[in-house]
């Protein structure tokens, strides 16, 4: 029985030096925003000059604002819409459930770039001028098979009684469906919403071809820059520390929801 | 029942507006690709597209370096991904949610800094994106893309039947054999799922190849960019078109295998 220990070491061991490795460039980067240089490598002595340099620094403001505001806009779209699609998905006939499911598959099948562009050709044909609207949809043709597919568990997993029950007792459809429904699919609704935020936030190709050229996010920014062959703007690393820092409080908090959630008594 | 039917509500009407913005800005826009695909400028059907896109061979060029990294990108991407996904989901290694999400937390740091970053990690480590552009890029690859191989393959790993592979051992197969007959046939669906998050995406992201291979190597996603910067609408339509073929043949061959759908919605 040794040597099962030692292999579960080295186990355990390979899942951190994974983590370990995907974490490696931004714990560069986070190591060098305290420090004053040109280029990630090279120390100059501690300093927050480039959290100063980052907070006075407009453009990189504005497309990190840009990026919020278009990550939350569109998961908020998205969820409402699609856990509204997916409850009316569910309780459709078996044909047209098929027909709905097989379309809301197309994005996620779908090349994002091939997304992008019939979009953008979307828009050009109809003539229609590239602004935050557009933008927006794009967002949430990119999120929005997702909430689908985060809330369709949760009615799966819900006692189809208890919507007639409430009925029986007196409630219009209206009071069933946000009083029984909702809160039994509200975790599948909340992860969906989530996980839109965090595609959202991660996305380029969608916002590069769905935006007004003048509205920067930080991907269209962070490519403008780098893809010239230009180094990485050193008051980046600031922000990739702040962003970090966010995610990691993010994170701690879902994973106390988590754990509180996993305590309470599952029905079937 | 009676009292359901009089109040014309039925909960089926929910997904209306789901469809119809489905309808509007997925399926609309595809047969905007195929029609503009398969017709010239003037609006006539031709086949002009896709005799001069073969004809040139710097397009055959793209399509088979596009292929041989997207192939090389989901080979390596379930190499490491597999064992680190079958290790998070043993559940004597005590990994818990936290380690899970710790996976995809870097897609919080919007993937165009991160790829920019780890071109950074290399270029300080003495790799260089220019001289190397094809070792760069496929690391730069294989970092992004590993959160979206691990997820799917976490999913399959912890829904299996640990008794049968216990059952295996116990009636005395080999480690290998195991793996082989039980464990590999089980997480089929992950693979698949993993496999097809990874392949089209690599091909078409022309975000990774321009960051870390320095603008030398042509993705098909870089056709696809290069025709939409010069409005070239009916050629971008061509290559979306190839790619939209692409994707058919590959869910047509995989049809048989049931994928893990939910792999991403499941994860929160």
């Amino acid at each position: 029985m040794k040597t099962s220990a030692f292999m579960d070491f080295v186990r355990k061991f390979y899942v951190y030096i994974v983590l370990f490795i995907m974490y490696a460039p931004i714990l560069l980067l986070i190591v060098f925003s305290f420090t004053d240089t040109k280029l990630v490598g090279s120390w100059n002595g501690f300093s927050l000059r480039l959290y100063l340099s980052l907070a006075r620094n407009r453009e990189i403001v504005t497309a990190a604002i840009n990026t919020f505001v278009v990550a939350f806009s569109s998961a908020a779209v998205s969820t409402v819409l699609g856990t509204l699609g997916a409850i009316g998905i569910f309780y459709s006939g078996r044909r047209s459930k098929a027909v709905m499911e097989g379309i809301g598959q197309i994005p996620i099948m779908n090349a994002e770039i091939v997304t992008a562009l019939s979009l953008t050709i979307l828009f050009v044909f109809f003539g229609i001028r590239f602004n935050f609207l557009t933008l927006l949809v794009g967002h949430v043709v990119l999120t929005i098979p997702f909430v689908v597919l985060s809330v369709r568990p949760k009615l799966v997993q819900m006692d189809p009684n208890i919507y007639e029950a409430a009925l029986d007792l007196g409630a219009t459809p209206n009071k069933a469906l946000m009083r029984v429904i909702m809160p039994e699919v509200l975790p599948g609704v909340f992860s969906g919403f989530i996980l839109s935020v965090t595609l959202s936030l991660d996305d380029y190709i969608i916002t590069a071809f769905t935006r007004d050229t003048a509205y920067q996010t930080l991907s269209t920014y962070v490519y403008g820059v780098t893809s010239k062959k230009g180094a990485l703007p050193p008051s980046l690393r600031a922000l990739t520390t702040v962003i970090t820092l966010l995610a990691l409080v993010v994170l701690l908090i879902a994973n106390r929801r988590g754990k509180s959630a996993a305590k309470k008594p599952r029905h079937k | 029942m009676q009292k359901n039917k009089s109040l014309h509500f039925q909960r089926k009407y929910l997904s209306i507006p789901y469809m119809v913005f489905m309808v509007l800005f997925v399926v609309v826009p595809l047969m905007l690709i195929i029609a503009y695909a398969v017709t010239d400028k003037t609006g006539m059907p031709s086949a002009e597209n896709l005799i001069s896109f073969f004809s040139d061979s710097n397009n055959i060029n793209t399509l088979i370096i596009s292929l041989f990294i997207g192939l090389g990108n989901t080979a390596l991407c379930l190499l490491v991904g597999y064992p680190a996904a079958y290790f998070l989901a043993k559940k004597n290694l005590g990994f818990t949610m936290a380690t899970v999400l710790l996976f995809v937390m870097p897609m919080w740091i919007n993937f165009v800094l991160r790829t920019a970053a780890t071109r950074d990690l290399l270029f300080w480590l003495g790799l260089n994106g220019g001289d190397h552009p094809y070792i760069t890029t496929m690391i730069g690859m294989v970092y992004n893309y590993l959160p979206f191989t691990i997820l799917p393959l976490y999913t399959t790993m912890i829904k299996m039947d640990q008794s049968q592979i216990e059952a295996s051992y116990d009636l005395g197969a080999t480690p290998a054999q195991t793996f082989l007959k039980i464990i590999l046939p089980m997480t089929m669906p992950g693979i698949v799922s993993a496999a097809t998050m990874v392949f089209m995406p690599t091909m078409s992201s022309y975000v990774i190849s321009d960051v870390m291979g320095e603008r030398k190597i042509s993705l098909i996603g870089n056709s696809i960019q290069l025709y939409f910067d010069q409005g070239l609408w009916h050629m971008g339509s061509l290559v979306a078109l190839i790619m939209l073929v692409m994707i058919v043949i590959g869910s047509f061959a995989t049809r048989n295998i049931k994928t893990e759908d939910d792999a991403r919605g499941g994860l929160w």
